[in-house]
């Protein structure tokens, strides 16, 4: 047992601390408010590596481990959870299905251009029907030889309007149930895709999320990923390797919080002494200290297991449950503690609740994440 | 061309300073270390030059023990191509100077912080200078190549100045030599495992300062707080019982 | 044996800075029973140079020679070499600014001294030589034994009183003998700063941070700094956002100054910044947030808005 970082997974550490902390800060505020998507930002972090962390350099990534990854988005998500999840989206659900799944040419045409960060990917499961559920696809597509025909309407897509390039899970066998889907790398240009309207959330407003319409969508055959029928296995897959993802960025949400209710307890005063001198206060802030580092180390331990190539389905949603969980605590808790000050957007924290909230609904809820472990123990 | 830059491990600049043994060292418990701010955009610098041509390689040097080699493998993960560690604790500055003037022999352009800033030297690039018996330039904020002469923006008392100067040369670098560090990108981090980092044996060298001891300033009196609606009286507190207006 | 001073001139005139540096050498050579001896380079009129004996210098050594307006650290630290093995130099005391950081570590090497740079007080013992300086940018002092037969000192502006002694001081040319090949340096172009108080210099500062809100606002600063003769300062995000010029950043990246009074209009006051400000004798801060760290470090303080408060200000000094 080792619980020692590497030099160079400090080092990721610290460069994403850095980026965070010198540019993400200057105008994560406006982003959020206006719901302006990080252009900048992407392509700066992109230069740096950080869209396809655990790629292989041969196909335009950066060939780092799932740990680095942990750290790396705990940092960004300290100052912008928006940002990281469009980070996240692209590393650990679009290049990690291409780079695992995919064949050579499509690992050629696609991740290269998404690892290297000239693209952005994104990932359509969710139906208007069905939040996570990947058995149940409205969505059609139709095996007509050497195409597909793609048809139907994908809800809450992240990077939806950024991306350019899609996977895209639909039914092609709907008598074989789960066993007849698929998953498709689809161009976003291609004709017969609409977008709907930008979704005016709550939180993470600085990702664009939209609805996605198909309307007889030609994908070539060479464009399925794996065999006919693999596509919700592909997708359970990569939802169990996101799960990391978004474990991490609850982490570091709650990180952030809570650096930002310590720095305000030592700062203000109270009948003649700190906030951090009331035991009330401090016993909160050790409260946040303690849920944050279970989190961590679960983040970290369901890291290690991809990392080792061994089961994460449990590790994954135990991560990601407790971690966006507590998020929720950790957010509102430091709300409590900058009172007045925490209600209002300039002190940051307001905004990481607004955050926090997404972590435990999207990309399985933390509903869906408690009947994954559950399962696991109770199963015959 | 070839270029050295000067790299010394330093407390992170948000570091709580603290001492030990009845105030006579630096509490290094629990610290953070990072590259010196002005060496770390000497690097960032040295790094442009070379992606504008004409630079071979670009060193960094530190005299230091083992556990500074992880600013060096920074510094090479930033994009130096090799370090080199003399393996000898800094003791003072004409330690280290005198250290580093046995390496530094081979290279056009030595790049020097304007100071550590952790014991404020000012110290070390101008030694090494006087060592080497090469010209220095102190205070530069700019540094471009221009044949085989090296075009200078140094800041002067009351102004500054555009010079020409030809090398070798140590140029002593401050706050304007480059707009911001460079962060490490993942490439890099992971060739710096694989880039050399020498170890050289110190020297004979006699230090020629030591610490005797260290304080920290008196606490400060309570802010004496002025109401807003009432700023004027402020000036009147300045001038009558500050007495600095 | 001896004392030198290296005394810089601005356009044949000395400052404050010089008085005091002159002041503060004085003091240590009366102390060790020395002579001070200044040393001038540069086109100084001997009424100008006199000046120094005022503060107690007992020898002037005066080099004119335009060649040293290139300001070549090699050449100008042999003339300073030169000029203190012409008196027997047992100690030599530079500014601690721009030049002086330049001159002091070449000038050390030469001697086979100890430097020691930044000190802020007589020294402590004089043998063996212990004397205080400020660490870890103004957040500490040290006091630092220096072990060779030579002292070189760079002085901190500011944190020593003149002395007046009334003594008079006789004019010696000198010719360092630095020859052609040891000037390098050639000067393409100079930008003085005119019509404003240096920073370096200024009794005052006024300095503004993020609370200035753009770069449009600064007008009512200006206006009493100029009514107060005091320099402009800012603090990082303000030089970095391009609001005002980065040769008025103050703080541990940029300008560290020591004022008798320093004005901080919106700023919260971050340990970078407070670096490069915390040796200023009086900091007053007007921030409109209470919890602002800038008021623990402040002597004086408004919590408001700085766009109500500069007017008043502006008054209360025209009234004054």
């Amino acid at each position: 047992m080792n619980f020692e970082l590497t030099e160079e997974q400090l080092m990721i550490k610290e460069a994403a601390r850095d980026y965070a902390q010198r540019e993400l800060i200057q105008d994560v505020l406006e982003r959020d408010e206006k719901g302006i998507f990080p252009t900048k930002h992407i392509k700066n972090l992109a230069d740096l590596g950080f869209m396809g962390m655990m790629v292989d350099p041969e196909y335009g990534g950066s060939g780092m481990d799932t740990i680095s990854y942990v750290l790396a988005l705990e940092e960004l998500s300290k100052i912008d959870a928006s940002t990281a999840v469009i980070i996240s989206i692209n590393n650990s659900l679009v290049c990690y299905g291409l780079n695992r799944f995919g064949t050579e040419e499509q690992k050629r045409k696609y991740l290269v251009p998404l690892a290297s960060g000239q693209i952005i990917g994104a990932f359509l499961l969710s139906e208007p029907e069905a939040g996570s559920d990947a058995s149940q696809q409205h969505t059609t597509a139709v095996d007509m030889g050497d195409h597909y025909i793609i048809n139907g309407t994908k809800n809450w897509i992240s990077n939806a309007n950024s991306a350019s390039t899609y996977l895209v899970i639909a039914q092609t066998n709907p008598e074989k149930k789960h066993k007849g889907i698929n998953a498709f790398i689809v161009e976003k240009d291609s004709p017969g895709i609409t977008l709907g309207p930008h979704e005016d959330k709550m939180g993470m407003r600085s990702s664009d999320t939209h609805s996605v319409m198909f309307s007889d969508v030609k994908v070539p055959k060479e464009n399925r990923i794996g065999e006919d029928g693999f596509g919700f296995k592909f997708a359970m897959m990569i939802l169990e390797a996101g799960r990391i993802g978004i474990a991490s960025q609850a982490l570091g949400i709650a990180q952030g919080a809570m650096e930002r209710s310590v720095a305000y307890a030592k700062e203000r005063k109270a009948f003649g002494k700190t906030l951090a001198k009331h035991q009330a206060i401090a016993f909160k802030i050790a409260d946040m200290a303690v849920k944050i580092e279970n989190a961590r180390n679960l983040c970290l331990k369901a890291a290690w297991l991809k990392d080792n190539h061994m089961p994460i389905t449990v590790a994954s949603a135990m991560a990601k449950q407790y971690a966006a969980d507590i998020a929720m605590e950790v957010t509102t808790e430091a709300v409590q503690i900058h009172g007045g000050y925490g209600y209002v957007k300039e002190y940051h924290v307001e905004r990481l609740m607004r955050e926090a909230k997404l972590t435990q609904i999207y990309e399985g809820t933390s509903e869906v994440q408690k009947i994954v472990v559950s399962r696991d123990l109770l199963k015959d | 061309m070839k270029i050295l830059v000067l790299i010394s491990n330093v407390p992170d600049t948000t570091t709580k300073i603290r001492f030990t043994g009845d105030n006579t060292a630096f509490d290094a418990a629990g610290v953070q270390w990072i590259i010196n701010p002005w060496d770390e955009l000497a690097l960032t610098r040295a790094m442009e030059l070379k992606e504008a041509g004409g630079v071979e390689k670009i060193t960094v040097a530190n005299v230091g023990e083992k556990i500074t080699e992880a600013t060096l493998r920074k510094a090479l993960a930033v994009g130096a191509d090799d370090a080199i560690r003399i393996d000898a604790p800094a003791k003072d500055a004409f330690f280290v100077a005198s250290q580093l003037s046995k390496i530094a022999g081979d290279y056009d352009l030595i790049l020097a912080g304007i100071e550590a800033s952790d014991y404020n030297g000012n110290a070390v690039g101008g030694m090494l200078a006087e060592l080497l018996d090469y010209n220095s330039v102190s205070a530069v904020s700019g540094i471009n190549m221009d044949g085989d002469k090296f075009v200078i923006n140094r800041e002067i008392d009351g102004g500054s100045q555009v010079l020409s100067v030809t090398g070798p040369l140590v140029a002593i670098v401050q706050k304007g030599i480059a707009k911001e560090p460079r962060i490490p990108a993942m490439r890099g981090i992971m060739m710096a495992r694989k880039k050399p980092l020498n170890v050289v044996e110190a020297v004979d060298a006699h230090e020629k300062t030591s610490f005797v001891n260290f304080e920290l300033p008196p606490p400060k009196a309570a802010c004496k707080m002025v109401d807003e609606e009432n700023a004027k009286e402020l000036i009147t507190l300045l001038h009558e019982e500050a007495k600095v207006l | 044996m001896s004392i030198l001073v290296y005394t810089e001139n601005w356009d044949g005139k000395f400052k404050k800075l010089s008085f005091e540096l002159v002041s503060y050498a004085a003091a240590i050579a009366k102390e060790m029973g020395l002579d001070l001896t200044a040393l001038s380079i540069g086109n100084v009129a001997d009424d100008e140079l006199n000046k120094l004996g005022n503060y107690g210098a007992s020898k002037i050594l005066k080099v004119e020679n335009d060649k040293f307006n290139s300001l070549d650290n090699k050449a100008l630290s042999k003339a300073v070499v030169a000029a203190a093995e012409n008196v027997g130099a047992k100690i030599v005391v530079f500014a601690h600014n721009n030049l002086g950081k330049a001159l002091a570590p070449r000038v050390s090497v030469k001697l086979n001294a100890g430097l020691v740079s930044g000190v802020t007080e007589l020294p402590s013992s004089t043998s063996p030589f212990v004397v205080k300086k400020k660490v870890f940018t103004g957040k500490a002092f040290a006091n630092v034994k220096v072990d060779a037969e030579n002292v070189v000192l760079t002085f901190a502006q500011n944190s020593y009183e003149i002395v007046e002694t009334g003594g008079s001081a006789a004019v010696e040319a000198f010719d360092p003998q630095v020859g052609d090949a040891d000037f390098s340096t050639v000067v393409n172009e100079t930008n003085k700063i005119t019509g404003k108080v240096l920073l370096n210099d200024a009794e005052i500062v006024v300095s503004g941070g993020r609370g200035m809100k753009s770069g449009d606002n600064w007008g009512g600063l200006e206006e009493l700094a100029d009514l107060l003769n005091a320099g402009m300062a800012c603090s990082r995000p303000v030089s970095d956002e391009g609001w005002r010029s980065h040769d008025e950043h103050v703080g541990q990246t940029g300008k560290i100054i020591a004022p008798n009074l320093y004005f901080a209009f919106g700023i919260s006051g971050a340990i970078q910044h407070l670096g490069g400000v915390s040796s200023s004798k009086v900091i007053v801060a007007i921030n409109k947030d209470p919890e602002a760290p800038i008021f623990e470090a402040a002597d004086y303080g408004i919590v408001g808005d700085v766009f109500k408060v500069i007017p008043q200000l502006i008054e209360g000094v025209k009234e004054m």
